[in-house]
């Protein structure tokens, strides 16, 4: 006799995923399928679904979702949040549409402490659209708009999410984990759940930002692309936690504060 | 007699807008509109509803397309340029067939323009500002009363249609202060249940989707052609609009909002020189009252149409009355609001020309 | 006992359970379960899935060396993958 140990999960669809052999989306959607079954919290979730290669996103789970438009899905979390207090909001989001496009979405949807969960799915170029530069690109990292390379002096340097949002007051959890192998997947499958519990438990925005791959414009096979991910992207984008708490940023996180002061109202 | 008070145009509308069962404003301070968000930061948390003063307009609309799709009567509100940053969430929302109130009081323009009242965005209301082959009923109207009594009308056919609705207003008629009356608070609990709303599936339901995808070509002109019928029966049934003396007129003037106040008090004091002085005054600037003006062309001597813009409306009157009669044309620009003095000087011309003509003048705006 | 979309049990006739079952029409050849697997068993199979992929697979010979870690299916991107762990009999 056996017992069956691994299966999909239920918050999960059962239909095939059109994502790109090895594209580690279809790991991150599952990990956060398993989050919701193991919350118990599949009948009040609503997803919000961005812009990019996720963009059908809401054909993949078995809970309601909005498609928002690029860049905009903290606000349209924010009006479902807002508007449904009691349910569980998250949104799905690549690196153009959260660090590009987005930034000012989600800058504030932290700064007012939505108590939504982000998923940042950060594979350092844009994929939908046929591999163009992202904010996370690397330096040196050649894609279609950076041909040959990105060049600080024409198009700056990578941008670090996590690191900045953390020094908001409103950001309760925040992660950065990677895909890069098992072990691995399974931190980022404890990170992921614990940003769904920060939400359960009503503290603030989370959001975990997953190191990602994109074999087909990195131009690697899957398996090579897990390499590269360990080798050039974890350096510029060191893994852990950087918030576990709302307030501001302890010791242990990157940068330092000074704090603001409390203005008195009637 | 229910009690009047005073109160300002974009208070009133907030007021009007919550007592209709709003809960949830998104929006950004931008001059001459800051009183409506001003308003519902007080107010909407005292009936429970949220209200947020976005990052962006872009975000607001973005804001109210997530609490819209989630079941709750949501508005934003804006003045031009930040109604332009608004045209993605708009297009998105007839897009993805989401019930949501939009509130723009015109300022001068293009660009960052001026901050006095304008009527310059009357094509980028009526014509969709948005991408795509959208329509939503743009509501004009002429006083804080109107005003207020279209903001319940307008979240009910929102949502009778699942489109966005739009008031569009200006400096003046958000800045005045009227006597009015406000309606008495809807009873949420007869708001039908939007079955269609991401609320959770409870167990119960399969999921909702909330979408304006269409990446297959069939379906997207499938999807397309359902929104056209939506638009054609807006069309039929919402239009709205005042005529005014226009059955023995010789000259009919035709205005909205703001400029249709002006043209009235022109009219008054037209007839009290005996000349014959009609009004036809559009309540939607969307869908677009043609049949009175079709109708009146046929034996009207002339229209002059007054608008505080370099003349937008002008050309669906001209749709409408096509070459039968003549169509004159008075404006302002940049702030300016016409006076009635102004207005009747150009009605005496109009009288002075036709008579000089004898064929009920040629003379074309 | 579950029968799943690739039979548990191994043509032939013995009483070998499939701890591995891969769901070939979803696979995409993409090989990070053979990347991820520590004892090496996991290789694509010579026939294609109706998609043009080479499916993952393990044989029935390996089967018995599958230590039911779950790495593979951690790793598997589009769950082709299903574990089956046989119970401890009691002695």
């Amino acid at each position: 006799m056996s017992t069956k140990v691994f299966e999909r999960p239920r918050a999960l669809s059962d239909v095939i995923f059109h994502y790109c052999p090895g594209c580690t989306h279809g790991i991150i959607h599952r990990l956060v399928a398993e989050a919701i079954d193991e919350l118990g919290v599949q009948d009040k979730t609503i997803g919000v679904a961005s812009v990019g290669c996720s963009v059908l996103a809401y054909n993949y789970f078995n809970v309601d979702f909005q498609q928002a438009a690029h860049g905009r899905a903290p606000a349209v979390a924010t009006g479902i949040k807002r508007s449904l207090p009691d349910r569980i909001v998250f949104t799905y989001q690549g690196d153009g549409d959260l660090a590009s496009i987005g930034t000012a979405e989600i800058v504030h949807a932290a700064m007012r402490g939505e108590k939504i969960t982000v998923i940042f799915v950060n594979n350092a170029i844009y994929g939908m659209t046929g591999g163009q530069m992202a904010p996370t690109t690397l330096v040196g990292q050649s894609t279609t708009t950076s041909p040959g390379g990105r060049r600080p002096e024409r198009a700056g340097r990578p941008i670090r999410m996590s690191e900045m949002l953390s020094q908001l007051e409103g950001a309760a959890y925040i992660a950065r984990v990677s895909m890069h192998n098992a072990a691995q997947v399974a931190r980022a499958k404890q990170a992921i759940k614990k940003a769904f519990q920060t939400q359960v438990d009503g503290k603030g925005f989370a959001m975990v930002e997953v190191l990602s791959t994109c074999p087909t414009n990195w131009g690697m096979t899957p398996n090579e692309a897990l390499e590269w991910l360990e080798e050039n992207m974890v350096p510029v984008y060191p893994l852990g936690e950087f918030k576990t708490e709302p307030g501001l940023p302890g010791p242990s996180a990157v940068g330092a504060t000074t704090p603001t002061r409390e203005v008195k109202t009637e | 007699m229910a009690e009047q008070i005073l109160m300002k145009g974009n208070e009133a509308i907030a007021e009007a807008a919550v007592r209709a069962g709003c809960r949830f404003f998104a929006g950004y301070p931008i001059t001459p509109q800051n009183e409506i968000p001003e308003y519902m930061a007080r107010r909407l948390w005292e009936v429970g509803g949220a209200f947020i003063q976005a990052e962006s307009e872009v975000s607001a609309v973005n804001m109210v397309y997530g609490a819209a799709g989630a079941g709750a009567r949501a508005m934003t509100s804006s003045s031009s340029p930040g109604i332009s940053l608004k045209q993605e969430g708009i297009s998105y929302m007839a897009g993805a067939e989401l019930p949501a109130l939009v509130v723009n009081m015109v300022r001068a323009g293009p660009g960052l323009g001026g901050i006095q009242p304008a009527q310059g965005d009357y094509f980028q209301a009526t014509k969709g500002g948005g991408h795509g082959d959208y329509r939503m009923v743009v509501f004009v109207p002429a006083s804080v009363q109107e005003a207020i009594d279209l903001v319940g009308e307008a979240f009910e056919i929102a949502e009778r249609y699942r489109n966005p609705v739009m008031i569009l207003g200006d400096a003046v008629l958000g800045q005045m202060m009227e006597p009015v009356t406000l309606p008495e608070p809807v009873d949420l609990s007869k708001i039908p249940q939007k079955t269609w709303a991401t609320t959770g599936t409870g167990g119960a339901r399969t999921p909702n989707v909330i979408n304006s995808l269409y990446l297959d070509a069939e379906l997207c002109e499938k999807h397309n052609f359902k929104l056209q019928e939506k638009y054609r029966q807006m069309a039929e049934r919402e239009v709205r609009f005042e005529e005014l003396n226009v059955d023995d007129a010789d000259i009919i003037l035709t205005a909205y909002g703001t400029s249709a106040r002006v043209a009235v008090s022109a009219m008054k004091r037209a007839r009290a020189e005996g000349l014959k002085v009609g009004m036809i005054r559009p309540i939607t600037a969307w869908p677009f009252p043609y049949e009175p003006f079709r109708k009146a062309s046929e034996r009207v001597k002339a229209f002059l149409d007054v608008e505080m813009s370099a003349g937008q409306m002008i050309e669906d009157v001209r749709l409408a009355v096509q070459d039968r009669a003549p169509i004159f044309f008075y404006n302002r620009m940049g702030g300016m609001v016409p006076t009635p003095k102004a207005v009747l000087e150009e009605i005496r011309k109009i009288e002075g020309s036709l008579e000089r003509d004898g064929l009920g003048g040629r003379l074309r705006a | 006992m579950i029968v799943a979309r690739n039979s548990r049990q191994v043509k032939g006739g013995t009483s070998l359970d499939r701890k591995v079952v891969f769901d070939e029409e979803r696979c995409k050849g993409c090989e990070l379960c053979i990347g991820a697997c520590p004892k090496g068993i996991i290789h694509l199979a010579d026939h294609f899935n109706s998609k043009g992929f080479h499916p993952a697979t393990v044989s029935d010979e390996d089967q018995a060396k599958c230590t039911t870690c779950l790495l593979c299916a951690r790793m598997c991107p589009d769950t082709v993958i299903e574990i089956f762990r046989p119970d401890r009999v009691a002695r």
